[in-house]
């Protein structure tokens, strides 16, 4: 079992015929996701690593039953992408597009705030089932099938933590990268959700980082609402304050969200908090 | 993209909120001669930075101190920038101090108007203390700000002129959504002696990724770049993420939440980062090698520590970007390099004199053993 996607999922690739649209949609092929079509406006007929390339999400749905989509497509014009994505239907819309404006965004949840979709990120390594099927950017090589959800803000601290994990034979469920930006589809406590209540999920890693509150309101409802061991990691303890490390969402302002505070939020819900990566598979193995 | 706050006045006036009058000046001379021109007069340093207030950035000039004031205000260094630039202002009857402000609220996913009568000072501490004093009216993108909305808002900050304000945020709120802001803020907002409502600061910060859309603020931005810490400029333009810190081990590292654990390790190792560098996702050879350099051209760089995972980045172009600049080195450099194509790059890499660590926590170790 796993979460959001498996072996089944039926993947449209918005943007394919890009240079990293279609690098990884040759990954993910060749890790045996199903892509089931791309769509490029303007491009449809061709063909692009053996997927048939479609001119909008409607006509890919249409002609190939697909049930998910993944966004490649360049910031100016990824909100409309997502949003064609939300018409056609598909239940899933991973969207890996990094520097989308604030405003394009706000847009989008705005329109889809009455629809039943799932949007994972913006700006976002997308999700990995291990053995199954890959909707994203995440390494092949560091995955091992097994029974530990990992949920991050983070992407290449992710790929270290995975890679930890699977080096000590800790295999994983399902590996979701939430995003980095202030305003995310999926957040820390819906991927929670999911574990919890994934019969293949027996433990869960989730991987924090300064700036904000999510982590603070994940331990909120950890603390009410998973009955699974948890194993947490924020890293930025050493962070300046004041200072935009990298992400958008990753600052610490006026006092608040600090690493610390996260940290004890989530200690003082029972989770157990890693030191390190590596820290992270010790603690993970001492619980399950 | 933070603009100043004399750009953010003429902004504010363009579209009908009221500011003192002012005037910007490059030289001691100049504001000194501005503030004779205007009597009794504020002198407000022009930075990039917040609290420039409590650094003695601002100060109230008459004639008689008006030179002594400008050189002192003008010679300060404030969080590493120096003062190039001060604006002159009227000095204004004030009655009461507001704030308003519209920035994105993240839990709800939209624009949040922040109203309250306690202005002028530290807002956030305000927020921290005494919450019920902060007015709140979430703004839906579709409409704007509704009229009753900004009644509510009038009343909360116990101002009788309704229409006046309501004009305000009307016109804070399009400044906010046609300019692509991440904040628009008025600290303080004044109510004059005169029954005026006056816009003391102003501050707007513009969505780095919106202005390929917004060309007047790219120019600004190309201006401001003039006032920025030079290093944190060129990476800027590289489209990496550069902070300079006090340490001695320069960080490479691919990804903003590795970057952080980079310079977690090395702190928990004993050791001190001097600086934090994210080159994003599917940074190239040609980035690799800016980012070797810039971080070799800091003095207080004793050891190199590049740290990359690849995903979307490929180790093959990492590696072809570093090989050539590595060469040229003085400091002894630890590589941690590993994920997609990373047979590739270490194939590149096999003749290069590097300490070859396999995991962020290794990585730091070593590299806090080369520097003490």
């Amino acid at each position: 079992m796993s979460i959001l996607m498996d072996r089944d999922t039926r993947l449209v690739v918005q943007g394919i015929t890009g240079h990293v649209g279609t690098l990884e949609t040759r990954f993910m092929v060749q890790y045996g996701t199903k892509v089931a079509a791309g769509v490029t406006p303007g491009k449809g007929g061709r063909v692009v690593e053996g997927v048939p390339v479609f001119d909008s999400m409607q006509e890919a749905v249409d002609n190939t039953a697909a049930n998910a989509s993944i966004v490649f497509v360049p910031p100016p014009h990824a909100a409309g992408a997502i949003l064609e994505a939300v018409d056609s239907g598909v239940p899933l819309v991973v969207c890996i597009t990094e520097g989308i404006p604030v405003k394009d965004m706000v847009r989008v949840f705005r329109s889809i705030e009455d629809i039943d979709v799932r949007l994972v990120g913006p700006n976002c390594p997308g999700i990995t089932t291990p053995g199954e099927a890959r909707v994203g950017i995440m390494p092949d090589s560091i995955f091992l099938k097994g029974r530990v959800g990992v949920v991050s803000r983070s992407g290449t601290l992710t790929y270290e933590v995975v890679d930890a994990l699977s080096r000590q034979g800790i295999g994983q469920s399902t590996c979701v990268g939430i995003g980095g930006d202030p305003l995310i589809g999926t957040s820390f406590i819906d991927a929670l959700e999911m574990f919890e209540n994934d019969p293949g999920t027996s433990a869960i890693v989730m991987i924090g980082e300064i700036g904000g509150t999510a982590e603070q309101e994940a331990a909120e409802y950890i603390k009410e609402h998973v009955t699974k061991p948890v194993v947490g990691y924020v890293v930025g303890i050493s962070a300046p304050p004041g200072k935009t490390m990298g992400h958008a969402g990753a600052i610490i302002s006026g006092g608040g969200g600090t690493a610390r505070e996260k940290i004890e939020a989530l200690e003082g819900a029972g989770v157990t908090v890693a030191g390190s990566p590596g820290d992270v598979a010790v603690k993970i193995n001492r619980l399950i | 993209m933070k603009l100043h706050e004399y750009q953010s006045k003429e902004i504010f006036r363009r579209y009908g909120i009221h500011t003192p009058e002012g005037i910007m000046c490059n030289t001691p001379e100049e504001a000194s001669k501005a503030v004779r021109q205007f009597g009794t007069a504020a002198i407000k340093a022009q930075v990039l930075v917040g609290g420039r207030g409590k650094a003695g950035g601002i100060a109230i000039a008459t004639p008689e101190n008006a030179t002594e004031t400008a050189l002192r205000i003008m010679g300060l260094t404030i969080k590493g920038l120096p003062v190039g630039k001060v604006l002159v202002e009227q000095s204004v009857d004030i009655k009461q101090e507001f704030y308003l402000s519209i920035a994105l609220d993240r839990t709800s996913r939209r624009p949040l108007l922040i109203a309250s009568a306690s202005g002028g000072v530290d807002i956030e501490e305000v927020a921290r203390t005494s919450p019920d004093l902060m007015h709140k009216e979430l703004i839906d993108p579709k409409t704007g700000p509704q009229p009753e909305q900004l009644e509510l808002t009038a009343s909360g900050l116990g101002i009788s002129d309704v229409t006046s304000l309501s004009g305000m945020v009307d016109s804070l709120y399009t400044i906010y959504d046609e300019l692509d802001c991440t904040l628009a803020e008025i600290n303080p907002l004044v109510l004059t002696r005169d029954g005026g409502l006056v816009a003391l600061d102003a501050k707007i910060n513009i969505d780095d990724n919106a202005l390929f859309r917004q060309s007047a603020m790219q120019k600004l931005y190309e201006e401001n770049l003039e006032d920025l810490d030079p290093l944190e400029v060129q990476v800027k333009k590289l489209d990496m993420s550069y902070v300079a810190m006090d340490g001695d081990i320069g960080c490479i590292v691919n990804g903003a939440g590795l970057a952080l654990a980079t310079l977690d390790m090395i702190s928990r190792e004993g050791g001190t980062p001097a600086n934090f560098m994210d080159v994003r996702g599917g940074a190239n050879a040609f980035h690799m090698g800016r980012a070797v350099e810039i971080t070799a051209s800091n003095p207080r760089t004793k050891v190199m520590l590049i740290n990359m995972f690849g995903g979307l980045t490929l180790c093959d172009e990492i590696a072809e970007g570093i090989h050539d600049t590595l060469q040229g080195l003085d400091i002894p450099v630890v590589i941690r390099l590993t994920g997609t194509n990373q047979e590739k790059g270490w194939e590149i890499l096999k003749d290069a004199n590097v300490s070859v660590a396999q995991s962020t926590a290794e990585a730091a170790g070593i590299a806090v053993g080369l520097a003490s």
